[in-house]
Formats: structure tokens, C-alpha cells, sequence
């Protein structure tokens, strides 16, 4: 029923609308609006012209001042300092000649409209001006082009050889890191060992891959710098940690690295932002399917000794899955003793928590 | 071959053209209104079309705005039209997806290419170059109904219960290629892409119609220094489509090889559902660098007749010549040229080589220096001009201010070191929405105001065109200036929902001002449906010139028949914005009046070339 009554509404209001269009278009031609060249619309819209530039303007001061607080996050990363410098600086080049060029837009109309005793200034062109204006856009973008090329290239220049190597990899719809144990070595993985245990599809004939460890949250150093292996193994991902001005594609079937340096552990933001439930987060920013928006994975930044020390506080893949390990690869399985030990005892000493409590930050 | 027709029409004066058109007139019905040859009826054709998509497409970008800004909303009541598609009044994150990909395809394709180009450059290019028709007028039919056909399908296709095709409107594989990874790449993808592929038929036989009829069917003193500028950009956008389009359709092939006869151009090493497939050795950045050497230029099919229908009606509404004529053709040469070697800025942080990058990055920002020109001298038009405000002259202001706005924003997303952050977030979303789709949409709405007496025969109501133009240019910057600033915030698009994120979780207010902003401006368009359906009957008869303008259309009668001009095509002079020229009595010189009818105003070097 109310579904009914509000069509008949809306049937109403239009009805009602175009009986007063057809009024006014009747008064209009009793007027006599339509044997003039211009009417009154023609002073009304030009003064529009100048009223919506000066109330934007206004708009775009006031919603800047209240939306600004939100705006590139702070920034936790060395090369993410320069790139939001950069961004400022360009942005204010940009709001300079955004402000410029559309008051002239807006002024014009208003300055110049209609009226029946001027004729038009018949102005075909000026070489001198469009040579001014050629060169000086010309000349901005070319500095624009030189800092950027010059960032771009320090950002993706090869990783120093000392970086901390982290495998981060996305499925739908989630991601996964796996650390290279005590060898600093990633164990070989191929597409086809993938199953329900081994998501990594990690090659366990490669004795590489026997400290290999999965934990449940990437955690990374302050200070040092870190490289990851990206790669996807059904649809293409991509990696976005928004406060470290990192992205980059995971997809499937072709590698893909990003090395950076944070500057700020978990706790410094914590104390920075005033938030103590802040976290550093790792979201998908290429569209992958019905749970794209939900590949959240928490980043927790350590001070490098607590790094350290959580990374000797993890269980290995191969530990934790001695089974499946020792039948993928019963040639190799002599490693896995030795290895279950030394990771037994070393998180017997420090105490620290078990692989499945990993979840509390480490950097307290 | 055509061109020797309109020789002998030339020659043959009054008699033979009346047969010709008495000819046209036995007709049947169906052969002049459906299946038309004639020009001006299959750009009217395309125009209904594309206005029919735009609602769609508005309608589809309604309800995923609903979604972002009432993320907890009950949905109930959008059952009884989406069916299965909401759960426990919940929109579907599939079919959200599945709305946010079909928004952008029809806007990107059936609106601003089709209703677009389709439209102007079919309904323009014989009226302004002065030829009866077409080079080939079966080949123009063919065009649209190929267009037809593909729109029966993506229609189609929006229906069908594993829904339309839903990776994006960019459709990268792997997401596209494996019906495992979403239930839209199933058959809903199937029909995207022969849609497409017949769309891309369509939009070539359309583009080499327009090539040829723009070469060969000029009249006489209709030289290219003297096309008018909507002529030259419509001339440009076709050759681009005919360089780019079938680079789309490589990939769209390529894509179905492997979706259905288990080739691997595309996909590598590939886990899903629960088996490793066979497929190896493809590479997914190859799809996309063919879809963007596409995509890229597109974005100019899109934009470039619309800067064009704008050149034309900011100069005929200033009264005053286009400022810069020559720059203007050189700086749309220089876009067109550009268009094809910045594709990869697309994909700056998709694990392409970062050298790569680099040359993008710099051949992207030299692109802004040809922008940068068109919009100084759309400016330096306006100055001292004698300005008349109609619907059309609105819009065309309109979109150069939003040709400036988003293309500023075009520069920081052009510089690939600040792209990293900014690239797949809102920013992107703000950019081009605003530079292409907004500024596109209203070189569309102002072709539409300015050409409808000569299309129709009647007018428009001005005063519902002020209205229709002040809350839409109103409306257009509230959804999108917004925008930006979620983008600078780090929001990433196509996301169903932001509140999992603790980066993420501001901005809800701003979500939903953009939505209602946007509800309020798909509103609006109705006051331009209903004018436009209104005037097509009941408008007011047209004068024959009613905008004062130069060009040669409005030297046919109010009604134009088959054949455009019932006596002799008219001989062209000049070129086509002699406004407000000195030492005349009135403000414009058509192009068809001769210098020596004209002494008062003549330059120096203005003399009728011998015939």
C-alpha cells in the first residue's frame, strides 16, 4: 500500500512541475522574452558564475581545514618523508593554478557578458602569449619530472644486500608472510606443492626450507631496512601499507620486490598518534574478488632487538608440520630433529610466547 | 568512388536533387527510421541509445553509493529489483563489484564513446564539412546496429543469475580468466567480452566512415585549415580509435583463448579452488599493457570531441574566434600522439620494470603542456568576448573547468614516485571521474543543448537547461572534490566497505554527503530527460540560425532531409570563427559568404582564390 501511495506522490509532484514549466514558458512568450537576443537569465547566470567560485573557494578552505587531520598518515618510512614532500610541494603548485585559472574562468563570464551595444575584442591569436603559456608548464613540469625521476629511482633501485628478506603472499582473500629462519635463506617453493597444509606450495627437498617460519603478522625492524618478495598465487594482489607509502602488485606466477626502511616502531605511533590500540595495517589495493575489502593483516614494527628475539620465539613451518614434512621429503627429514630442538630450547629460554599467541605485539 | 557522386550532384543543380529526395521520401518507414542510411537519423539513434545507458549507468553507480555511504543501511527494499542479490538486507560484495565494473564499462564505452562520438561525429561531420552524407552510408548503419547488438548483450548479460562480469572495467586477468575466483567471471564475463568484441566492430567501421568522409567529402573551399575545430577533434579521436581499438580486441581474443581453449597468454602458476593448473609461462602485465594501450588513448576518444563540441560553442556563444586556432589542431595533434605512448602510467607499481616507469612518468607529464594550452586559450576566448549564457555555453564552461581541475590532479598521479601511495585510491577515482567522465559528460549535455534545434527542429527550454546545468556543475564537484581527499587518506577504491580498517575508518560523514550528493545529481538529470523528450514535440520551432554561428549546418533548412542541403552544397571561404569582426555590421560571417560580399571587414590578405 505504501508502495502505492508513493507513486501516486511522485506522479503528483511531476505533475505538478510541468504544469508550472508550461506556465512559464507561456508567460515567457506573452512576455516577449524570446524576441530578444538575451533575457534576465543571461545577468543571473553570469552573476552565478562569480557566487559559486567565491562560495567553492570557501567550501574548499573550510572542508580542507576539517579533512586535513586524515591526510597521508603519518608517515613511518624514510622514502615515504620525501614522497609526501614531493606531494605537498606539487599540490601547492597545483592549488596555485587551479585557484588562478578558474577565477579567470568564473570572472570573465561575468566581466564580459552580453550587452547589446558591445561588440566582442576579435582577438584570433597572440604567438608571444601562447609561447608564454606553453613554456612556463613546460618548464614547472620538467623541475616536477626531475625530483620525481629521482626518487622514483633511489625507491626502486635493487635492495641493499643486508636487507631483512620477507616472502609476503596473497590469496584470496588473505595474505600470508614467511620469514627465512636462521639461514636468511628462503626455501624454494612451486605452485604445484600447494595444499591444504603447505599454502606456501614450499619445496620441502630444499633443505633452505626447513626454518622457514609462517607467523600470523609481519612484523619488521626500526631502522633496518626490509625487502619483500611479493607474489600471488591465485589472482592479482597488491600490497598496500599505507603508512609506509609501500605498494605493490602480487601476482601470480611473476615475482615482484619492494625495499624499504621504517623509522617508527608500533609503540613510537602509539605514543605519536595518542591511539594506543594503533596498528599498522597491510590492505589489498587491487580489486581480487567478493572479500577484496577484508585482506587485513596487522604490521607490527619492532625496536630490532625485540625483532630479534620474535623472530627466534618462532616455531618452523617444518617443526609444526613434522608429518607432512617428513613425507613430502623423507631424504631430507634428518634435518628436522636437529632443527625442532634448537627451536624447542630457544623458546623454552627466552620464555616467550607459543606460535599461536604470536598474535600480542612483541614490542613491549 | 563517393567523392565523384557529390561531383555529380554539384553538376547537376536543383532537378537531380529532387529526385533524390523524392526517392528518400518512398522509403518505407522502416528503411527511414530503423534502418536508416541517413546520417542524422543514426546519430539520433546513438543518442537515445547512449541516453538510455546513461541512466543505467547512473542507476548502477546509485546503488554501490548507497553501499559506501550507508554501510548500515537496511537494504530491504531493494529486493523486490535485485532479488537474490541482497541477503538479510545486505547488498552481495559481488555484486557490488559486479555494479562498480558495469558502471564503468557503460560509462566508459556505450556512453562517452558511442553516445558521444557516435552521436556528433555522425550527426556533425557531413553538416559542418558540407556533404550529403557519409562516405559509405550502409557501413554507418552497420556501425550502429553492431552497436545495438553489443549493448543487446551487455544488457543481457546484467540478468543472468551468476551475475555480469565483475573484476573491474579493466577486467585484468587472472580475476577475469577463472570463473573460480568470482562467480561474475563465469558467463557474465563471456558476454562482456563478445559485447565488447562487437562493440569494437562497431566503433571501427564508425571510425573509418568518419576518416574517409572527413578526406575525401569536403566541400569545395573546405580546406583542413578550415574545418571547424569540432571537426578536427572528431578526426583525431577516429583515428585513434582505429589505431587502438583493435589492440583491445587482441587482448579481449587472447583473453577468451584462455577462458575457453586453455591457453596461457595470460596466466601462470596458478593455485585456486583447490587445484594448481595446468596453465604456465603467460604473463598477466601483458594483458594489461595491451588493455592500456587502449585504455589510455580512450580516455582521449572520450575527451578529445568533446573539447571539440566546446571550442565550437564557446567561440559561437563569446562571439569571438576561437583563441588560438592553429595551436588548438597543434595541441590536439600533440594529445593524440601522446595518448599512445603514456599507457604505463597505468602501471607504475604493477612490477614492471622501473626504468619503464621513469619514461612513463616523463612522457605522461609532457602531455599536461598540449592540456595546459587548450585550457589558456578557452580562457583568453572568453576575455572581451560579448558573452550569451545558453544551456550549451554553460556546460561548455562547465567542462573546461573541469578539464582543469582534474588535470591538474593528472600531474600527481603522472609523477610515479607519488603514485605509489596514491595509485588504486580515491585520488584516482576524484581524477578522472572529474578530467574524463564529468567534463566528457558535459561536452555531451552541451553538444545536445547546442545542436538540438538542428537535430529536432525546435528548441529547448533554456530556463530548465540553467537549472539542469547549476545543480549538476554544483553537484559534480560535491561527489568529487570529496574525493580527493578520502584518496589523499589512503581509502583504496572498490572496496564493498572500509570499517575493517583502523586506516580506513574515518570519513564516514564525507562517504555520506558524496552519496547523497550523488542520488541528488542522477535526480537532476530528469529535468534534462524530460526537457529533451519534451522539446522533441512540443518545443519551440527553430529559426534557421538560432545560435548566430558560422558553420555551415545551420545553412540547411530547420529540417533537413536526406542529402543535408536541397540545392547546391554550399562553397566554403573561410574560416569558421569570423565573430565580431571588425568593420562588419553584424557579429558573425558565415563560411559560405565570399570575401568579396564582405570589403568592409576583409584583411589584407583575405581574397577569394580564383575559381
Amino acid at each position: 500500500m505504501t508502495t502505492i501511495y508513493i507513486i501516486a506522490a511522485i506522479v503528483l509532484i511531476v505533475a505538478i512541475l510541468v504544469v508550472i514549466f508550461r506556465l512559464q514558458v507561456l508567460s515567457a512568450v506573452l512576455k516577449g522574452r524570446y524576441e530578444k537576443r538575451v533575457g534576465i537569465g543571461n545577468d543571473i547566470n553570469a552573476l552565478l558564475f562569480v557566487i559559486v567560485f567565491v562560495v567553492g573557494v570557501g567550501a574548499f578552505y573550510y572542508s580542507y581545514q576539517a579533512a586535513s587531520e586524515f591526510f597521508l598518515p603519518e608517515s613511518a618510512s624514510v622514502h615515504g618523508v620525501k614522497t609526501d614532500q614531493l606531494f605537498w610541494v606539487t599540490m601547492s603548485i597545483l592549488v596555485a593554478a587551479f585557484l588562478v585559472t578558474n577565477a579567470l574562468l568564473y570572472v570573465f563570464p561575468f566581466l564580459y557578458k552580453y550587452k547589446e551595444e558591445r561588440k566582442a575584442y576579435f582577438y584570433p591569436d597572440n604567438h608571444k602569449l601562447e609561447m608564454i603559456w606553453t613554456i612556463i608548464p613546460a618548464v614547472v613540469m620538467a623541475g616536477l619530472v626531475v625530483f620525481g625521476y629521482k626518487e622514483w629511482t633511489e625507491i626502486t633501485s635493487p635492495a641493499p644486500k643486508d636487507a631483512e628478506v620477507i616472502e609476503i603472499m596473497g590469496k584470496q582473500f588473505a595474505w600470508q608472510v614467511r620469514y627465512p629462519g636462521k639461514d636468511n635463506v628462503l626455501g624454494n617453493y612451486n605452485y604445484r606443492n600447494i595444499d591444504a597444509v603447505n599454502e606456501f606450495g614450499i619445496d620441502m627437498n630444499d633443505s633452505a626450507s626447513y626454518d622457514d617460519f609462517i607467523p600470523r603478522e609481519l612484523h619488521i625492524p626500526k631502522g633496518k631496512d626490509v625487502l619483500l618478495n611479493i607474489r600471488a598465487r591465485d589472482v592479482i594482489h597488491s600490497v598496500f601499507l599505507p603508512h609506509f607509502r609501500v605498494k605493490m602488485d602480487a601476482v601470480p606466477g611473476m615475482p615482484t620486490h619492494f625495499w624499504f626502511r621504517p623509522t617508527k616502531s608500533t609503540a613510537d605511533m602509539r605514543e605519536e598518534t595518542g591511539n594506543p590500540k594503533f596498528n599498522y595495517e597491510l590492505a589489498c589495493t587491487e580489486v581480487c574478488g567478493r572479500g577484496h575489502y577484508a585482506m587485513r593483516f596487522v604490521v607490527v614494527v619492532d625496536e630490532p632487538a625485540d625483532y630479534e628475539k620474535w623472530k627466534a620465539s618462532q616455531e618452523t613451518f617444518a617443526s609444526l608440520n613434522r608429518d607432512y614434512a617428513a613425507e613430502k621429503a623423507p631424504k631430507l627429514v634428518g634435518l628436522l630433529p636437529a632443527k625442532k630442538v634448537e627451536v624447542t630450547a630457544t623458546a623454552d629460554s627466552t620464555a616467550a610466547a607459543p606460535v599461536d599467541t604470536t598474535a600480542v605485539p612483541a614490542s613491549h | 568512388m563517393s567523392s565523384s557522386d557529390i561531383h555529380i550532384q554539384d553538376h547537376h543543380a536543383h532537378s537531380h536533387d529532387h529526385d533524390h529526395d523524392h526517392e528518400h521520401h518512398e522509403l518505407p518507414w522502416i528503411r527511414q527510421y530503423i534502418f536508416s542510411e541517413d546520417h542524422k537519423i543514426i546519430a539520433k539513434q546513438y543518442l537515445i541509445s547512449g541516453i538510455l545507458w546513461a541512466i543505467l549507468g547512473g542507476l548502477f553507480s546509485l546503488i554501490f553509493r548507497i553501499q559506501l555511504g550507508f554501510p548500515n543501511a537496511d537494504l530491504s527494499w531493494m529486493k523486490p529489483v535485485l532479488g537474490e542479490w541482497i541477503q538479510n538486507g545486505k547488498l552481495d560484495p559481488e555484486f557490488y563489484l559486479a555494479m562498480v565494473t558495469m558502471h564503468g564499462t557503460i560509462m566508459v564505452f556505450f556512453v562517452l564513446t558511442a553516445g558521444l562520438s557516435g552521436t556528433f561525429s555522425n550527426f556533425l561531420i557531413p553538416l559542418q564539412i558540407g556533404a550529403r552524407d557519409m562516405a559509405s552510408g550502409f557501413l554507418n548503419m552497420l556501425s550502429f546496429w553492431f552497436f545495438f547488438l553489443s549493448s543487446v548483450v551487455m544488457f543481457t548479460s546484467i540478468f543472468i543469475s551468476t551475475g555480469p562480469a565483475s573484476g573491474g572495467w579493466v577486467i585484468y586477468p587472472p580475476l577475469s580468466a577463472l570463473p573460480q575466483a568470482m562467480s561474475g567471471s563465469g558467463l557474465g564475463m563471456t558476454l562482456w567480452l563478445s559485447s565488447m568484441a562487437l562493440f569494437i566492430v562497431s566503433s571501427l567501421l564508425g571510425s573509418l566512415n568518419y576518416i574517409t568522409t572527413i578526406i575525401n567529402l569536403r566541400t569545395k573551399g573546405m580546406t583542413f585549415d578550415r574545418l571547424p575545430l569540432t571537426i578536427w577533434a572528431f578526426f583525431i579521436t577516429a583515428i585513434i580509435g582505429v589505431l587502438s581499438f583493435p589492440v583491445l580486441f587482441s587482448a579481449a581474443l587472447l583473453l577468451v583463448f584462455d577462458r575457453s581453449f586453455g591457453t596461457s597468454f595470460f596466466l601462470s602458476e596458478i593455485y585456486i579452488g583447490g587445484e594448481a593448473l595446468s596453465n604456465q609461462g603467460g604473463s598477466a602485465i601483458l594483458f594489461q599493457h595491451l588493455f592500456w594501450f587502449l585504455g589510455h588513448p580512450e580516455v582521449y576518444i572520450v575527451l578529445l570531441p568533446a573539447l571539440g563540441i566546446t571550442s565550437e560553442i564557446v567561440a559561437t556563444n563569446s562571439r569571438k574566434p576561437i583563441f588560438g586556432y592553429k595551436a588548438m589542431i597543434g595541441s590536439i595533434l600533440a594529445i593524440a600522439f601522446l595518448s599512445f605512448i603514456v599507457w604505463a602510467h597505468h602501471m607504475f607499481i604493477t612490477g614492471m620494470n622501473p626504468f619503464l616507469g621513469s619514461i612513463f612518468m616523463f612522457l605522461t607529464l609532457i602531455i599536461a603542456v598540449p592540456s595546459a594550452v587548450k585550457a589558456f586559450n578557452y580562457i583568453a576566448t572568453l576575455w572581451k568576448g560579448n558573452i550569451v549564457f545558453t544551456p550549451a555555453m554553460l556546460f561548455s564552461i562547465g567542462l573546461v573547468s573541469f578539464f582543469i581541475s582534474g588535470g591538474l590532479t593528472g600531474i600527481i598521479l603522472g609523477n610515479s614516485a607519488i603514485d605509489i601511495q596514491l595509485h588504486d585510491t580515491y585520488f584516482v577515482v576524484a581524477h578522472f571521474h572529474i578530467v574524463m567522465g564529468s567534463a566528457s559528460f558535459f561536452g555531451m549535455l552541451a553538444g545536445v543543448y547546442h545542436w538540438f534545434p538542428k537535430m529536432f527542429g525546435r528548441m529547448m527550454d533554456e530556463r530548465l537547461g540553467y537549472i539542469h546545468f547549476w545543480l549538476t556543475f554544483i553537484g559534480v564537484y560535491v561527489v568529487f572534490f570529496p574525493m580527493h581527499y578520502i584518496g589523499i587518506a589512503g581509502f583504496p577504491r572498490r572496496y564493498y566497505s572500509w570499517t575493517g580498517f583502523d586506516a580506513f575508518n574515518s570519513f564516514a560523514d564525507l562517504n555520506q554527503l558524496i552519496s547523497i550528493a550523488a542520488i541528488l545529481v542522477f535526480i537532476s538529470q530528469f529535468i534534462f530527460i524530460f526537457n529533451f523528450f519534451y522539446s522533441i514535440f512540443k518545443g519551440r520551432v527553430s529559426s534557421m540560425n538560432p545560435w548566430r554561428s558560422t558553420t555551415l549546418e545551420w545553412t540547411t533548412p530547420v529540417n533537413p532531409g536526406h542529402g543535408n542541403w536541397p540545392g547546391d552544397i554550399p562553397h566554403v571561404y573561410r574560416w569558421p570563427y569570423d565573430y565580431s569582426k571588425p568593420g562588419h555590421n553584424e557579429d558573425f560571417i558565415p563560411q559560405n559568404v565570399p570575401f568579396s560580399q564582405t570589403p568592409h571587414s576583409n584583411f589584407p590578405h583575405e581574397k577569394d582564390s580564383q575559381e
